[in-house]
């Protein structure tokens, strides 16, 4: 096996029942990469984290992470995790559910502790170390979470939407940390919605959906792979009628955004021709007019095909 | 196979388990009432307003807090982790289904031996004396483990509800008491009585218990022993099989 590999699935399947909640999904994640794993709700992401962290096992397929099986205790030994929706003992201190945490991965007391107080000061949690967990806000509580992934000080770290409903300070910290472990040569393996999130961190993005993988590759590569999704936002200072303006030559579709209107196409130069024209024959006056490429968000949508056709 | 290494290992980290469900369990309502207050009430319905001794009381009075106590903490833990959202980073971390097992049945045990030394102590002040100090010692010892580990069967199911877990914890527990020789000698019961009898763990801790303070017990205590240390292992390999099947699924 390649040593650059740092999580290896082949084939990875589950089922539920009837439901074919992973199909057969294959990819490769390398050393030190940060990695997304994008698909809309119930396409299988945190399904297939939970097989990778070796909470649940596949029906069919393997993986690996550095070199190890997934769900053994040695590649659990080297990952650190941030599941979905987990929550730390609330009836526990910060600071003992890290002590717990350390004694779980078998980290020396000294150490536990030098990497606890470097952790929770990190974070902003150290002067509420000692409180009960149950007492923290949320966005605390995600931070304590981090924490307690990163206390066995992990080669490779499966975060399953980490910064879902938080405040922005604390979804900015948490970047920030994430960007910071990235750059010291962590794995990184992030699932999230949050397609801004996905473009800022990620070397390359998986996007899934109904448990099949439909796409891998950098971010700005899917961005611009996706053809009839450069746009022109526009808006007039009176009101316009939708059928004619797309019907204006250029134009795929539309789509209307508050007092603005986006139409996408496949040629951008024509199009902003044609709606000069549009607006001067019918005595609009353009107020705004903006080109745009495709965003990860649009390529998420075209690729997951969920995309509306028109306004 | 697995090293010694990886053995010593989970094994702290079983004990890493324990410390926490002492910590978050002991204190939370249900122990205490099912745990705690349950069998000292039941007990003296059943004993108030009777003429019987001390010493046939106190084995009895044991038997039932040791087996209420140590099956009281080992059911609920899993399910209330699962509904608290704690299981799946428990699950994640480099410890076997069979370490956090073992980690809910130490706790669970650890508790029922600290509540009997009451009854132990009540019957000590009350002139009570333990002939035969080492087999007591032992079958509490082995009955706290034995009663623990039947904790950990009751919540096999994948139930995420504490409150489902205990009703069906009840279910088995409630008739146990009664057919086990507690409040009715295992001479008195009619033959019926007696097989039912042999099928309770507890029947064999009153028994040995009753041996070790009176003097005399149905059964040998070698067999009580014996029998104890079979439901002690086969709870332990039921629920540890069963649980790998039914914990993923909580989550």
């Amino acid at each position: 096996m390649n040593n650059d590999i740092a999580i290896q699935v082949v084939n990875l399947t589950k089922h539920y029942g009837e439901l074919l909640a992973v199909d057969h999904l294959s990819f490769t994640v390398t050393r030190g990469e940060f990695f997304g794993f994008l698909g809309p709700n119930g396409a299988g992401k945190t399904t297939t984290v939970r097989m990778l962290t070796g909470v649940i096992k596949a029906d069919e397929g393997t993986a690996s992470i550095l070199e190890y099986k997934a769900g053994s205790l040695k590649a659990k030994q080297v990952t650190g995790v941030v599941p979905e929706m987990a929550n730390a003992y609330g009836d526990l201190s910060g600071w003992g559910n890290l002590m717990l945490m350390a004694d779980l991965y078998g980290i020396p007391a000294s150490l536990a502790r030098e990497r606890s107080t470097r952790l929770m000061q990190e974070t902003g949690l150290y002067p509420r170390k000692d409180s009960l967990v149950r007492t923290y806000s949320k966005g605390m509580k995600q931070r304590l979470i981090l924490c307690l992934a990163l206390v066995s000080d992990p080669e490779v770290l499966f975060l399953d939407e980490p910064t879902s409903g938080l405040d922005v300070q604390s979804a900015r910290l948490i970047k920030d940390l994430l960007q910071g472990l990235n750059a010291k040569g962590k794995t990184i393996f992030l699932t999230t919605h949050d397609m801004e999130e996905a473009n800022q961190l990620c070397d390359r993005v998986a996007i899934i959906n109904e448990g099949k993988l439909v796409a891998v590759d950098a971010p700005e590569k899917l961005r611009m792979a996706v053809s009839g999704m450069h746009s022109v936002e526009v808006s007039f200072d009176n009101m316009v009628n939708p059928g004619v303006l797309a019907s204006i030559p250029g134009v795929n579709s539309i789509k209307k955004l508050g007092d603005k209107w986006r139409l996408y196409t496949t040629n951008l130069g024509e199009l902003v021709v044609s709606l000069i024209n549009y607006s001067s024959s019918n005595g609009l006056k353009i107020i705004s007019l903006n080109t745009l490429a495709p965003s990860l968000e649009d390529a998420f949508m075209a690729l997951t095909g969920k995309e509306k056709k028109d306004a | 196979m697995p090293d010694m290494p990886t053995v010593l290992q989970q094994a702290r980290r079983s004990l890493a388990i324990a410390r926490k469900d002492v910590r978050i369990y002991y204190a939370k309502g249900p122990v205490i009432i099912f745990g705690v207050l349950f069998p000292v009430f039941l007990f003296l319905s059943f004993t108030i307003g009777r003429h019987l001794s001390v010493d046939f009381m106190i084995p009895g009075l044991l038997g039932m807090i040791l087996f209420f106590t140590a099956t009281s903490v080992s059911p609920i833990v899993i399910p209330w982790e699962a509904q608290a959202r704690t299981l799946e980073r428990l699950m994640s971390c480099p410890v076997k289904i069979e370490t956090i097992i073992v980690g809910d049945i130490l706790a669970s045990f650890i508790f029922g031996l600290a509540i009997s030394l009451v009854p132990i102590l009540i019957g000590l002040f009350l002139g009570i004396t333990v002939l035969s100090p080492l087999i007591f010692t032992l079958a509490v010892i082995l009955a706290a483990l034995c009663f623990a580990s039947l904790g950990t069967v009751f919540s096999i199911p994948p139930t995420n509800l504490p409150s489902t877990v205990n009703m069906i914890a009840a279910v088995v527990k409630f008739p146990v008491v009664f057919i086990s020789g507690i409040f009715v000698p295992l001479d008195e019961l009619p033959a019926w009585g007696q097989a039912v009898a042999y099928i309770s763990p507890l029947t064999y801790f009153t028994d040995i218990a009753r041996y070790s303070i009176q003097g005399r017990g149905h059964l040998p205590a070698a067999l009580d022993l014996l029998v104890l240390l079979g439901f002690t292992i086969l709870f332990l390999v039921v629920a540890m099989k069963l649980h790998q099947g039914t914990m993923p699924r909580r989550i």
